[in-house]
């Protein structure tokens, strides 16, 4: 889900042959289960692909408060303020934790950041689509967090120590995220005719761009299967995706709102759901940075971070004032 | 002025202020300096929210006509607004923010000091919840102050800008009047003039520790806790706040 | 980057718990912030909880073997769990 633009060297999954004693051994402790830690050896090809994966993950939880908390001051009542304001609240803390994580492997946060905005690494296209109604925080909480929680589950399992911990961390959290999202549609489900608008409208924009989150098919990808031999991916995209849809159809089924794609139907013989595919040509436009969005996104985390250097710099000159005035006594 | 009335008045001050401070704060949410303080934003946003279903709460209480803390922070218009003039106006920097912050930190901990001997048991008691958090956030936002002041020119200057700005709305919350005497008299309040000495104490440690200048002089704006003159900035504030509820009466969120 | 706030690492004692455990780091000007920052970040304002925190630089290490997270959530903010929301049981795990 965090792995746009995420590439291996080689030609595929090394054989056992093939590999140096120092890589079979590595491999092996992965596949027994054990976890990576920071200072352990790992290959080179590993610790980039871990650098991008994680670091694009905390990118997609920072930007993604911006959707959300572009209606905190629009929120209806108190409760549903503080709410929403606790769950982006989350977020950044979520960013936070995976910004950790990264550094362990031996990248500044500040390397990140700057990567970010320069546009040499992505987040999650989802973040590049509007948050139009007070209906679209039900739709992202339910469908994008719920989206998230698929993906991360499984990375609760992930090699990688600092990653897998933060993971535990997240998850916990991400419940109650979906299902506050959840809870504001059938509100508005079984509200005015207005309200109910609201909703299917906000199911219908998100419906694909969700799908899309877990990224096109990667049956013959080979960095995914680099990947998962190392244990950074568990899943395949269409696995993850198809779980989704089989998880959400009965919810959308219960709200009463209307399909977002005519051809959804339960499959008898396979057991799930069979979908649409989203068009992966809008997929593709998102990542290069012409979604809605993007320039929006970017524009307002430049603009964060530029606005924020003098207070950045100013607490930190106070640290150094501060310390050097004790080791003088 | 009867007792209820002014009961309601005061409470009414009480949680305007944190639902407009709380608003405010709220804007930063995706845009400050670093991602510890986006976490910490919102947290004072959530604790001045929290502050406000209670206070706001036990306003409509004691206003009797059924309006609860949402109906009264969503379908009042501005000229029934009774928070001070300092929290409504806009966040400017995060100089400007914290600046304002650790101000009404400041007189909040002094006032809830003496709530927690209020008359009116669950005026004591909404005090003794907030007055914890309270006791966190000034802490807080006195040591942001102090950083800033005295860290690099830049943020000094930002910082002394801020409070320069800030000031003249600073003596609004030590001006009473017949609500604040009632009151008073009730044993439920303190009079806001009481809580001058305490509050400049405090204000001032800080500032000496910031390396900043309290601007001279007494003139201070007025307006806002008797609602007589509210700034240009909060109808804008409730325009947004309250658009929903305004769009779609009825509906239940 | 040599502006770049200092990273430190986060060991928080629970209200029962025994000993302080690691749970993770964030980035302070110094030692107070991070204090502050962990109980924002990491125990979400919960009272009675004891909070250490080390610049990371200064962590001698053996051969890395983090305990794992401590998670405690605030009682107050009843919402943030999963079991406040009232969801039927017919629209599906959640």
């Amino acid at each position: 889900m965090y792995a746009q633009m995420v590439k291996t060297d080689g030609k595929g999954v090394k054989s056992r042959e093939e590999m140096s004693p120092e890589e079979r051994a590595f491999q092996d402790r992965v596949d027994a289960h054990e976890k990576i830690e920071p200072t352990d050896w790992m290959p080179e090809g590993y610790r980039r692909t871990l650098i991008r994966q994680i670091g694009q993950h905390a990118h997609s939880e920072v930007v993604g408060q911006l959707p959300e908390g572009n209606w905190i001051t629009r929120a209806p009542t108190l409760q549903r303020k503080a709410i929403l304001l606790a769950k982006v609240q989350d977020e950044a803390g979520h960013g936070l934790y995976l910004y950790c994580a990264a550094e362990t492997l031996g990248v500044s946060r500040d390397d990140l950041t700057e990567q970010l905005l320069s546009g040499r690494m992505k987040y999650s296209s989802i973040f590049n689509y509007p948050a139009l109604s007070w209906a679209d925080m039900g739709a992202i909480g339910w469908l994008v967090d719920g989206a998230a929680i698929i993906n991360q589950v499984p990375l609760q399992r992930t090699s990688y120590g600092p990653y897998a911990r933060a993971m535990v961390r997240i998850c916990k959290e991400e419940s109650f995220h979906a299902r506050q999202g959840y809870d504001i549609m059938m509100k508005m489900a079984a509200g005015t005719k207005a309200q109910r608008k609201m909703a299917q409208d906000a199911l219908n924009r998100y419906w694909f761009p969700a799908l899309m989150m877990f990224g096109p098919s990667d049956k013959d990808s080979v960095h995914s299967a680099q990947s998962m031999a190392w244990k950074i991916k568990i899943n395949t995209n269409d696995e993850l995706r198809q779980k989704f849809v089989d998880q959400t159809v009965p919810q959308i089924e219960f709200l009463g709102l209307d399909l977002p794609d005519p051809n959804i139907r339960f499959n008898e013989e396979t057991g799930h759901y069979d979908y649409s595919e989203p068009d992966w040509s809008e997929f593709f436009d998102v990542i290069r940075g012409n979604g809605p969005c993007n320039t929006d996104r970017l524009e307002a985390r430049r603009q964060a971070w530029d606005d924020g250097a003098w207070v950045r710099e100013g607490l930190l000159a106070h640290a150094r004032k501060k310390s050097a005035a004790t080791a003088a006594e | 002025m009867d007792r209820d009335s002014a009961f309601f008045e005061f409470l009414l001050r009480m949680g305007d202020n944190t639902l407009v401070l709380g608003h405010r704060i709220s804007e930063w949410c995706g845009h400050a300096p670093i991602l510890e303080e986006d976490i910490a934003l919102a947290n004072t946003a959530l604790d001045l929210i929290g502050q406000t279903q209670m206070w706001l709460g036990l306003a409509g209480e004691v206003e009797g006509a059924g309006r609860d803390a949402d109906a009264l922070a969503f379908t009042r218009d501005f000229w029934e607004f009774r928070n001070a003039l300092l929290v409504e106006l806009p966040n400017g920097d995060f100089g400007r923010t914290m600046a304002r912050q650790f101000l009404f930190d400041a007189w909040q901990s002094v006032q809830l000091g003496k709530l927690l001997k209020s008359s009116d048991s669950r005026v004591a008691e909404i005090a003794e919840k907030a007055a914890k958090e309270v006791a966190y956030q000034v802490e807080r936002s006195a040591g942001t102050v102090v950083g800033l002041g005295d860290g690099t020119e830049e943020s000094h200057a930002r910082m002394q800008a801020a409070i320069d700005y800030l000031w003249p709305y600073v003596g609004e919350f030590f001006a009473g009047d017949a609500v604040d005497a009632a009151m008073a008299e009730a044993g439920i309040a303190p009079d806001p003039a009481s809580l001058r000495g305490d509050f400049d104490a405090l204000v001032g440690r800080v500032m000496e520790e910031a390396t900043l200048n309290i601007p001279e002089g007494d003139f201070h704006h007025k307006g806002g806790r008797d609602g007589a003159r509210h700034t240009e900035h909060l109808g804008h504030l409730l325009c947004e706040m309250q658009w929903l509820q305004r769009a779609y009466p009825g509906a239940t969120w | 980057m040599k502006n770049e706030w200092p990273l430190w690492e986060v060991f928080i004692r629970g209200q029962h718990g025994l000993s302080h455990r690691h749970v993770g780091s964030l980035h302070a000007p110094d030692a107070e912030m991070a204090i502050r920052n962990a109980r924002d970040v990491y125990t979400r304002r919960n009272e009675g909880v004891s909070i250490w925190v080390v610049e990371a630089r200064h962590i001698a290490a053996s051969s890395p073997s983090d305990k794992g997270p401590l998670y405690e959530p605030s009682q107050s903010k009843i919402y943030r769990h999963p079991t406040f929301f009232d969801i039927p049981e017919e629209a599906g795990n959640m």
